[in-house]
């Protein structure tokens, strides 16, 4: 891949985050209308859209997002309200840019240029109406906005900044002209730029193509203190950006005991008496505002949050997971060398590096993991705007957003919970005069949590609604052909059939839901990451979809077992103990498949058996008692080999309809090893 | 008379099965392996005779003997799994089968290709590409996309106790894909 394309899929990639922290934002604001964080943090998503699509040549975008940009300056300085429609609009734009972006990434339909039109003209409607109106405040303000109140007549009065601008020497190489930057200013207002050429080497050191210069520029405008920072948008991390109201700046001058000051000011020692006199000059003429003090901590916090996170390919993740993998084999089979061979110190190093490999492979392991919420959040604007859509009033409440799974188990679980949600929406939740005569609250409320049980991942999706009907149900399956007429069947059984494919119950199809497809799609995707669908449903009082999902894909922990030549890992973390058993004893009470263990009765599966393997039982078998969601069942095994780190490997789409065999792992002599899903297992003992 | 879809010049590798000769297009096969320690997986088809390791990746192994209905091989003695490469389920997936013994490549003309017969095979028609002939023997080209599809691959799996029997060719599966 050549520089620039690279580039570009680097403008792809931040633009696709911001905007999706535009709808986090935008959804912020709706929620708590004053939050001025929150519009801050749209209008620099906004910004940084607009100013790299111009960058990369995607003018369209960048024309589109100024207009969006225009709208959120009147809000962020106050003269426009937070209004529903302004959220709207917003939101709508987010998705035209995406689309664009799709459309330009060769990805998506062409986006109608009219559409586009439209939403600027309804933007530049609502600023209009809004200004005529004088605000009525569709949502109630609440104390952080009124703190802020102050800011809005600020654009009336001049200010005067000090600005330092230290670029890193390397700025050209990135493509910033800081030149731009001091026109932009020049822009904003009265200018004086001094510049310092102290650093400048001598001729034979100095290299054409960095930068040696740097500049104070003392700025007198009409302009917030966060418009200038809007100028430094692009070049926060390669330059070194001092910005100081002058105001301040006398103030420090006066009480030089805060420390911060006081380094600033040996930091300027250099500067021209003649600045100083100048500014004390301007100082006297302008009459400065307070006030921005606030505003002034915002970027700062935001900048700290984004300096603390690295952006990595994922398949770079992927590959060193893969070589971490190849480690933990190697390691083994190293294990198994130096047990022959018997020397302390070969053992000593051995254990140290069998430690160390541990480690290494949990703390790679938990890159990869992922906490939920991300996924929770993208589900905000899908019920916000599908209950609408459909007239209803939902609720979404998120549990447990803190559950980390693995993030190749994430991405695929997108879909299978857009699924579940929208039918819960449509199918779930009443519209709300139903629910008022039925006595309930007339808003409804979907609770998706996710939480840790043993070794699965639980995610649920809960409604208070009407329930699956359970008669329809069997009807539909009994007309299909699915289950006989007269069949006893428990319910739970017949929730299942709602994942069939083609089943529907709904008789009409709207565009939401009701084709009859979906949930059989949610089903396969469970499945192929080797999961399990539960369903719970009470009759008017709502409906309990359970998705058990396994915690990780790569390595675990496993207890390795053989049967004659053949051998199996078991997830070592549902193992509860290793008995011996004479084969005797198992005689006696055959039969029942039941073993008594100190006094415990244990069901138990013979592995022999249940697999076919051909040759004789040894006189003294071993079996393995495992706790699956709280029930005890015994794996009779040849013999227990011991613990063993685990590389998953996957078997691939041919062993698909293989449950009982969750994948496989190479021993430390190349032999291959298949290791047993105990929860199938039990299922089906 | 030529085939549909061969338009040119393409080469073969070619593997007897059965004193037959078939040939599958080169450009799916990834490498021919000496036959090694295949690990049974449980509650599969006989075909699905396990999973090698394969430079640290695991590989299923189908016994196309058993695939397409004949007898077990007596002896393994000159056997070879060829690893090929294919989509399965919109995956690229590597997969190993398990032949008596590997011929050599050869090139084949289009006119060099016959459109399978009607009548007179034990396989499936939609498995075979075409007839090709080379010194006087028919060698039957595989359409490895159908041999290996999903469907063919993924045989439902019922909890009885027997092993699944083999049901050449005719196998049922659940999730009904177009190929």
């Amino acid at each position: 891949m050549n520089e620039s394309n690279r580039f570009i899929a680097e403008f792809y990639n931040e633009t696709e985050e911001l905007l999706s922290g535009v709808e986090d934002a935008v959804l912020d604001i709706e929620e708590n209308p004053g939050d001025q964080e929150a519009v801050n943090r749209l209008f620099r998503a906004i910004h940084t859209i607009k100013g790299s699509g111009s960058m990369f040549g995607f003018d369209t975008i960048s024309e589109f997002a100024h207009h969006v940009e225009t709208a959120l300056d009147n809000v962020r300085n106050g003269t426009v309200p937070v209004s529903k429609a302004l959220i709207d609009l917003i939101l709508v734009s987010r998705d035209r840019i995406t689309a664009m972006l799709a459309e330009a990434n060769g990805a998506g339909p062409p986006v109608d240029p009219r559409e586009g039109e439209q939403i600027i003209a309804s933007l530049k409607g609502l600023l209009r109406s809004d200004v005529a109106e004088v605000p009525v405040d569709e949502f109630p303000k609440d104390g952080p906005e009124k703190a802020c109140v102050p800011d809005a007549p600020a654009p009336q009065n001049e200010a005067v900044y000090r600005i330092r601008i230290s670029p890193d020497p390397d700025i050209f190489a990135m493509g910033m002209d800081p030149v731009m930057l001091l026109y932009d200013l020049a822009d904003m207002g009265a200018c004086s730029v001094m510049v310092h050429t102290e650093k400048v080497p001598d001729l034979e050191n100095l290299s054409p193509e960095s930068c040696y210069l740097f500049w104070d520029i003392l700025l007198t405008t009409t302009k917030s203190l966060n418009a200038v920072r809007d100028v430094f948008i692009f070049v926060e991390d390669t330059c070194e950006i001092v910005i100081e109201t002058v105001e301040e700046k006398a103030a420090a001058l006066e009480a030089s005991t805060v420390p911060r000051s006081g380094d600033i000011l040996a930091e300027c020692g250099d500067i021209h008496k003649k600045v100083i006199d100048e500014e004390s000059d301007t100082l006297s003429k302008e009459r400065l505002k307070p006030a921005q003090k606030e505003q002034k901590v915002v970027p700062q916090t935001h900048k700290s949050a984004v300096a603390s996170t690295v952006r990595v390919p994922s398949d770079r993740l992927d590959k060193l997971i893969n070589l971490v993998g190849e480690l933990v084999i190697n390691q083994a089979r190293l294990t198994q060398v130096a047990s022959n061979i018997n020397d302390t110190h070969l053992g000593e190093s051995v254990e140290e590096i069998e430690r160390l490999t541990g480690e290494l492979r949990d703390s790679v392991l938990n890159i990869r993991m992922m906490p939920i919420g991300i996924t929770f959040n993208k589900f905000r604007r899908l019920v916000r705007d599908l209950s609408s859509q459909l007239h209803k009033e939902v609720e979404l409440i998120t549990k447990g957003a803190e559950t980390e799974l693995d993030k190749t188990v994430l991405e695929r679980l997108d879909d299978p919970l857009v699924h579940l949600i929208r039918n819960s929406i449509d199918h779930g939740v009443e519209p709300p005069e139903v629910r008022e005569r039925t006595g309930k609250p007339k808003k409804g409320t979907i609770i998706l949590s996710a939480g840790h049980k043993g070794t699965n991942v639980v995610i649920s999706i809960q409604d208070d609604g009407k329930g699956l009907n359970v008669e329809t149900i069997r009807k539909k399956a009994v007309e299909t052909g699915v289950i006989p007429e007269n069949a006893e069947i428990p319910d739970k059984k017949i929730f299942t059939q709602i994942l069939a494919p083609g089943f529907s119950t709904t008789s009409e199809v709207t565009s939401v839901s009701g084709r009859g497809v979906g949930l059989d799609v949610v089903k396969r995707t469970i499945e192929s990451l080797r999961g399990r669908i539960d369903i719970d449903s009470v009759p008017g009082e709502g409906t309990k979809i359970t998705l058990i999902l396994p915690l990780t894909l790569a390595i675990i922990n496993g207890l390795l077992v053989n049967i004659e030549d053949d051998f199996f890992v078991l997830p070592l973390m549902s193992v509860e103990e290793c008995v011996e058993i004479k084969s005797k004893e198992i005689e006696t009470i055959n039969g029942r498949n039941i073993l008594n263990v100190r006094g415990n009765m244990v069901p138990y599966i013979r592995l022999r058996d249940r697999f076919h393997i051909a040759g004789r039982r040894p006189e003294v078998e071993h079996i393995v008692i495992t706790n699956v969601n709280d029930s005890r069942i015994g794996f009779v095994v040849d013999h227990v080999i011991g613990g063993h780190q685990t590389v998953i490997k996957p078997l691939g789409p041919a062993f698909r309809y293989n449950k009982e065999i969750s994948g496989a792992t190479i021993l430390g002599d190349g032999t291959v090893a298949l290791i047993l899903d105990t929860n199938v297992l039990l299922e089906s003992a | 008379m030529s085939v549909q879809g061969i338009t040119q010049t393409s080469q073969y590798l070619t593997f007897k099965l059965d004193n037959e000769i078939y040939a599958m297009d080169i450009t799916t096969v990834r490498e021919v392996l000496d036959i090694t320690q295949i690990t049974k997986v449980p509650q599969m088809p006989d075909f699905m005779c396990g999973v090698i390791n394969l430079r640290g990746s695991v590989v299923p192994v189908v016994d196309l003997r058993l695939k397409f209905g004949l007898e077990k091989a007596a002896s393994l003695r000159e056997a070879c799994i060829v690893i090929i490469e294919i989509i399965l389920d919109d995956e690229e997936t590597v997969l190993g089968i398990l032949v008596d013994s590997v011929q050599e490549v050869i090139s084949l003309e289009p006119e060099q290709i016959d459109p399978p017969p009607r009548i007179g095979t034990r396989l499936k028609t939609q498995f075979i590409k075409g007839m090709g002939k080379k010194d006087k023997e028919f060698i039957i080209i595989l359409e490895t996309a159908k041999v290996f599809s999903a469907e063919e691959l993924a045989v439902v799996q019922t909890t009885d106790d027997i092993p699944m029997p083999e049901t050449p060719g005719g196998t049922t599966a659940e999730n009904e894909n177009d190929d």
